[in-house]
């Protein structure tokens, strides 16, 4: 369930967009090459930093989870000849790979469509600029600041059996974390759930300085801003905290 | 001593579930651990695959202590607590796969599994569609997966009809007669286990009531008298007359504690002479499940 949640959410985001492109392409077909590819691109970006990632997370750590959960399966694995870590990261490790696969689908499908877009209707000039290693970095940056949200959504869809809790816990939170990063707080880096729309907006930032220049601006991407050291450290010490939990937790 | 727990102690919240329990199961026995629902028999078999922590007392399983050697001893113990844990969304056969994966256990042993519980038949339909008693029964193959010398099994017949419960019997058997292994068993009924178990274990309200090998429980089984006759009642009422003790009274029945042969001649002739018409009399051991009741009744 997680594993194809990951894959279609990319591929149907992406897959309306190109439809979307495909049918006004004729007000689209002055924009010069990279202005069409940064609103391409843009357009998943935007919601992707501030609504889409941080539900995806919730939803994938809940889905690595509950499966144990619903089989009642939790019992039989921790009186198994196998160390707890390796149970409790291994789930972690699923739940991380299954972000990281979705966001890297993102880069590929809008690379993909992207490139098709330019084939099918040349008056837009998708072929114009090359897009690739920035979009890549994008999201790679998005992929580190989610990492806080992951291990705290991933210990809690392990404590809490229904998916309410995590659920709302999630949504809550990623709703005050898009108001505080959206109002620009000076403390909106400390808060995980801030970060993603935190990634995005230095992002956005940087290519208004650029702007005013005519010709076609360049756009570099600051990897390591204080906000995803911010989230590395959160999604390791919650991850060990967890680890802690699992250990001394009794298994009902 | 394959299990030897000491003084162990286990408290939900204010409740005391396990009561200081001291259990000892020796190496090659079959122990059917007994109680009613609610006794502490999950608990306690959660303590002793530290799912749950100890909180007083210890735990020592093949002679090791078990917080301290947790993988050691649970690579040698195979586990069936409560309903089995299935995932339903894949077949029976890809149950045990995954499982064989996670232990390093060849694939081949899978195949033998499913066809000592009798689901090759079933092995590529969801598990979700099987029936309670081919679940449980997976979840046995499951425990057996690993070869493990202990097998913890709480109340693997749960929802098998008549001819399952034989057949697990039959398999507990052979496991224990041929492969040398251990096996500890819960129930609530006594009658499932006592035709199997070499050694009894009764539990209620978290203390251990008794513990032995089977032959030790049955001495414990005081033999009666039991006459049967028309007016039970009014027989019942002339024997208390007499100073009899009478434990039992029902429609066609009395029942009395045997002391002595010479007593129950005494009794027959009393209640002839009196003109009570008696069908038959005779010394009986009480069966061992009202015994058990009484175990656990008395406490």
């Amino acid at each position: 369930m997680g594993f194809w949640s990951s894959v279609l959410l990319p591929l149907l985001l992406c897959l309306l967009l190109f439809v979307g492109f495909l049918t006004h392409s004729d007000k689209l077909a002055h924009s010069p090459g990279m202005i069409l590819w940064l609103q391409f691109a843009g357009a998943i970006l935007g919601i992707m930093g501030s609504l889409i990632l941080p539900m995806l997370i919730v939803f994938i750590a809940y889905s690595v989870n509950s499966i144990e959960h619903k089989a009642d399966t939790w019992k039989t694995l921790f009186s198994l000849p196998i160390s707890k870590l390796s149970v409790y990261s291994a789930k972690y490790l699923y739940a991380f790979f299954l972000v990281f696969l979705c966001l890297l689908l993102f880069v590929l499908f809008t690379l993909g469509f992207g490139n098709l877009l330019g084939a099918l209707k040349p008056e837009l000039k998708f072929s114009e600029y090359n897009v690739a290693s920035l979009l890549t970095q994008v999201y790679f940056k998005l992929f580190l600041s989610s990492l806080g949200i992951l291990s705290i959504q991933f210990l809690l869809s392990l404590l809490f059996r229904d998916f309410l809790k995590p659920m709302g816990i999630g949504f809550v939170c990623t709703i005050t974390g898009v108001i505080l990063a959206g109002n620009g707080w000076k403390y909106a880096y400390l808060f995980p759930y801030s970060h993603p729309m935190l990634a995005i907006k230095t992002i956005e930032d940087g290519m208004k300085g650029n702007n005013g220049d005519s010709a076609l601006p360049k756009i570099t991407v600051d990897l390591f801003t204080k906000e995803i050291f911010v989230s590395l450290v959160i999604a390791v010490i919650i991850f060990a905290a967890g680890y802690f939990i699992v250990l001394k937790k009794s298994v009902k | 001593m394959v299990i030897d727990t000491e003084g162990l102690t286990f408290n939900f919240g204010k409740q005391t579930v396990v009561k200081s329990l001291s259990l000892k199961v020796p190496e090659g026995s079959i122990y059917g651990f007994l109680g009613p629902n609610g006794a502490g028999k999950t608990t306690t078999i959660k303590l002793l695959l530290n799912l749950l922590k100890t909180q007083e007392g210890s735990i020592r399983i093949f002679d090791k202590e078990i917080q301290s050697n947790r993988i050691e001893i649970l690579s040698q113990i195979g586990s069936l607590i409560e309903q089995p844990a299935i995932y339903l969304h894949l077949t029976g056969k890809e149950n045990l796969l995954n499982r064989a994966l996670l232990l390093q256990i060849p694939e081949k042993r899978v195949d033998e599994m499913l066809d000592l519980v009798h689901l090759t038949n079933a092995a590529h339909k969801k598990a979700g569609q099987y029936s309670l008693g081919m679940k449980q029964r997976l979840g046995i193959a499951l425990a057996l997966l690993s070869d493990p010398k202990l097998l913890i099994l709480d109340e693997p017949t749960n929802g098998l009809d008549p001819n399952g419960i034989i057949e697990v019997r039959e398999l507990l058997l052979r496991l224990v007669n041929h492969h040398k292994k251990t096996v500890f068993i819960s129930s609530h009924l006594l009658a499932e286990v006592e035709r199997m178990a070499t050694h009894v274990g009764i539990i209620n309200f978290g203390e251990l009531l008794f513990q032995g090998s089977i032959d030790e429980l049955q001495t414990l089984n005081q033999p009666q008298v039991q006459i049967e006759a028309e007016n039970t009642v009014d027989i019942a009422n002339f024997l208390k007359r007499n100073n009899f003790t009478v434990t039992e009274v029902d429609d066609h029945h009395i029942y009395l504690p045997f002391t002595s042969k010479q007593k129950m001649s005494e009794i027959n002739a009393i209640l002839n002479r009196n003109g009570y018409t008696i069908y038959s009399i005779n010394k009986q051991q009480k069966d061992l499940e009202k015994l058990f009741l009484a175990i656990t009744q008395n406490a």
